[in-house]
């Protein structure tokens, strides 16, 4: 019955798609100022289709929980042995099921943005609502003509085909939901570009609508891609934690589209200037996550994250993405050059460096783009290639070391225009800190270029990122400055993360037999014992390594090598040490046939730093929200103060000031 | 007046872009692994029975007389229910089917087959996928013709559907 229950829903939802878009687009006929009385319904149909869908997906979440295998999807994907939280999170573990979480943080968003959003002229919201139901709609078609989750089996299968046991895991539980809901975020922004550019009001007040939009998926886009690395890192056992998968690349994409919005919506917001670019990317942005679902799940490229692929559905999300990218950008190309120019600026401005960062993520994403498609166009002459760090890593590096440091620059500098001479001691500083690190560490011993430039310039960012803070009251630094200055410095560490990494990482493979004992670093490492363990649907080899730090007192590490059997595939579980200055990494090989067992350990300094990083982005992002918000909320009510002074003073006939803008 | 002609280039590379995947989609691709096997002997193995009702099944059951068919299969596998029907209409025929049963329980063979019926003269069990790696199967269901001499002469792999039911039919005669 609750499958009945979702499916109607979902036929509700996409009905309702229909009204909110038509609605939505009466508003466009409308003299400024005016509601068309046609418009009215897009508001309540968004906020109706939010609760429906948000609906359809709870009932497939309910079937999953009781693994319902009279459903195809739950027989395919789930399994009656499997822990619950699994099972819940196979829900979204599929093709169908990820499709519906999708629309159905789509349509929330809509809802919300519906019901919230007061500030923006009518016309324009009636197009952006009209602009979102659009998009819902060409989604809820994909669900329900091509990818129906609630789809009965003829006969209740007798237990279901498991999940891939890759997916076992609660770092990809939570996974897939976060970057969905920073993918999807990305549509208003879409949604609300695609508005002001049809109705031409690409000014400040739109910007400031657009920026939490923005910066919330941005957030939610910086936690997934921290989580998604993590994930790779301790779960596919190769001591990597970025691996330029095609996959993986999909979430970076809109990322790094997202960064340049954020920032060039911010420059719209405070100086009226940007404003076509902003559309551009506002467009681009949410282009990229669409584009990512689609490189995900078409099956067009080959990944290590395996997942369920189909050629026809490959073709449908296809479809939509040339009717809403090929949409968006023909009314760009026809409209954009009709938006009044924004405000001028000097080169050497905070304008400037924030339009040559957000050249420099262009770029980078370009560069990203290329590569991951790059397969694509080989495959279409028949050779079949594999785009891997030997491209990414330099391609990338040219735009990125100069982007790092206008971004340790970027915000000291003035509005409009400003003077190096005023900057003196900083710049000084900033090159000392660069120059002095890589001075420092090439002092100890050869390493790679890329790492000793990225531990010079961490030095470099980690101090600049703090420096706007210098002869300020703390107490009086706004909430969304701290936000800046902590997702800044949170890049810095990053970064050391990384290139400590990449310059200092040890590894030791070794064939021990039970009892032997080997070296790495600081470390001894015993080979206690290798016993079988069982799980809830798997059995596993786990070693028992007995880990010393100079001879200190053990600590017990159990790798495993993983065999599930339903359906049957092993799996590497790594084991980590973590320290505050890094993490001991092991693996568990196969067997030799003089029995010894195949043992890789990696000592890596400070590896934990690149996630730590990440998590202060994400944090920065989240004060700046809050700054904007508590901003916003002051300004609001300091309106509504200001327009009552007015009209006491108008009641007593006085002329009144008229605000600035 | 600023140049307009810009703004076009987005929508130009995203056509670009669309164009090459739409090509790239209507291509075939191969998404199964062929095995490296096939005009080679079985590999010598000899499994124990999958349940109480058929015995186990080993290289020797495999070899002499006629060409047979090696059915590597699961009860937990979907599409093995929903070959279930062809492999019948095979035995029919007159096809003898030995079958391999990857990582399984007695009781849950003696429930599949009492539910879609039991093609099989024999199921080994093949509890680590050992000789499924070994014939260079990579999943489940896959089936294999099995020549008069135990050479491995063609790989089915995926469900069997109605039309492939000719094309087994027309490699065991192939291989008798």
């Amino acid at each position: 019955m609750s499958a009945e229950i979702g499916l109607a829903a979902l036929w509700l939802a996409a009905a309702l798609a229909v009204l909110q878009m038509v609605s939505g687009a009466f508003a466009l006929n409308a003299a400024p100022g005016v509601v068309n009385s046609l418009a009215i319904y897009a508001r309540p149909a968004a906020v109706v289709q939010a609760v429906l869908a948000v609906l359809a997906f709870a009932m497939l979440l309910w079937a999953f929980a009781i693994t319902d295998l009279s459903l195809k999807l739950v027989a395919t994907n789930s399994h009656s042995m499997k822990p619950l939280i699994y099972k819940l999170s196979g829900t979204w573990g599929n093709h169908e099921g990820s499709m519906l979480l999708w629309v159905g943080v789509l349509a929330a968003s809509g809802g919300i943005l519906a019901i919230f959003e007061k500030r923006l002229p009518e016309r324009t919201m009636g197009a952006a609502l009209a602009v979102q139901g659009f998009v819902a709609l060409g989604f809820y078609a994909f669900l329900l003509l091509s990818s129906n989750p609630f789809e009965r089996l003829p006969v209740p299968a007798a237990e279901g085909n498991g999940l891939n046991p890759l997916l076992q895991d609660i770092g990809l539980a939570i996974h897939p939901p976060t970057l969905y809901a920073g993918y999807v975020g990305l549509s208003v922004a879409f949604s609300l570009a695609m508005g002001a550019l049809m109705t031409r009001e690409v000014n400040p007040s739109f910007a400031r609508v657009m920026r939490p939009w923005v910066l919330g998926a941005w957030v939610l886009l910086t936690l997934g891609i921290t989580a998604g690395s993590y994930w790779a890192y301790y779960e596919l056992g190769w001591g990597g934690w970025w691996f330029w998968d095609p996959v993986e690349n999909a979430s970076l994409m809109p990322w790094l589209a997202a960064t340049a919005l954020m920032h060039s919506v911010s420059v719209l917001a405070a100086r009226d200037a940007l404003r076509t670019w902003t559309i551009m990317l506002g467009v681009l942005a949410f282009s990229m996550s669409m584009l990512g679902t689609f490189l995900v799940r078409s099956g067009v490229l080959t990944s290590v994250h395996a997942f369920a692929v189909d050629p026809e559905r490959g073709a449908f999300i296809l479809g939509l993405l040339g009717l809403y990218i090929g949409g968006a950008l023909t009314i760009f190309a026809l409209r954009a050059g009709d938006i009044a120019e924004g405000k001028r600026f000097a080169v050497f401005s905070r304008e400037g460096a924030l339009v040559f960062n957000n050249v420099m993520l262009s770029a980078i994403l370009a560069i990203v783009l290329l590569g991951t498609l790059y397969p694509l166009l080989t495959e279409a002459f028949g050779v079949r290639v594999s785009v891997g760090p030997p491209y990414f890593n330099p391609a990338s590096a040219i735009f990125v070391v100069p982007m790092l440091l206008v971004m340790a620059v970027g915000p000291l500098l003035r509005w409009k225009s400003d003077k190096p001479a005023r900057l003196q001691f900083e710049l000084a500083l900033i090159a000392a800190l660069a120059i002095g690190g890589i001075a420092l560490v090439s002092f100890f011993g050869q390493f790679p270029l890329l790492p000793l430039l990225g531990l010079g310039l961490a030095a470099a960012l980690a101090v600049a990122a703090v420096l706007p803070l210098r002869g300020r009251q703390l107490g009086r630094v706004p909430v969304a400055t701290w936000g800046m200055v902590i997702a800044h410095f949170g890049i810095a560490v990053s970064l050391f993360g990384m290139a400590c990494e990449g310059a200092f990482s040890q590894e030791r493979l070794a064939a021990i037999a039970p009892g032997g004992t080997e070296q790495i670093g600081d470390f001894t490492f015993t080979l206690e014992s290798v016993t079988p363990v069982a799980g809830p649907n798997w059995t596993a080899m786990e070693a028992q390594l007995a880990v010393r730090e100079d001879g200190g007192a053990p600590v017990i590490l159990t790798p495993q090598a993983r065999t599930f059997w339903s359906p049957p595939q092993s799996t590497s579980e790594s084991a980590l040490l973590t320290k505050w200055n890094g993490q001991l990494y092991a693996v568990i090989g196969n067997q030799a046939e003089d029995g010894r067992w195949q043992i890789r350990v990696w000592w890596k300094p400070f590896v934990t730093f690149i996630w730590y990083g990440g998590i202060l982005v994400a944090l920065g992002g989240v004060l700046a929200i809050a700054g904007r918000v508590k901003v916003d909320v002051r300004r609001r009510r300091a309106v509504v103060l200001g327009d009552r002074r007015r009209a006491d003073l108008e009641a007593l006939g006085v002329s009144a000031p008229v605000p600035a803008e | 007046m600023r140049n307009r002609l810009w703004l076009w280039v987005p929508l130009a590379l995203f056509a670009f872009f669309a164009g090459l995947a739409g090509y790239t989609l209507t291509q075939e691709k191969e998404q199964f692994v062929a095995s490296t096997m096939v005009g080679q002997p079985l590999p010598d193995f000899a499994l124990p029975a999958a349940f109480g009702g058929l015995p186990g099944a080993a290289k020797a059951d495999l070899t002499g007389g006629k060409a047979r068919l090696l059915n590597i299969w699961a009860s937990w596998c979907l599409p093995c229910i929903a070959e279930a029907p062809m492999l019948d209409a095979l035995k029919n025929q007159g096809v003898e089917i030995v079958g391999i049963a990857i990582r399984d329980r007695p009781e849950d063979v003696a429930n599949f087959l009492g539910r879609y019926g039991n093609p099989y003269s024999r199921i080994g069990s093949d509890k680590i996928s050992e000789v499924q790696l070994a014939i260079g199967s990579s999943g489940v269901p896959e089936t294999f013709v099995i020549d008069a001499k135990g050479v491995i002469r063609y790989q089915h792999i995926g469900d069997i559907r109605d039309s492939d039911v000719p094309k087994l039919l027309a490699e065991l005669e192939k291989a008798r």
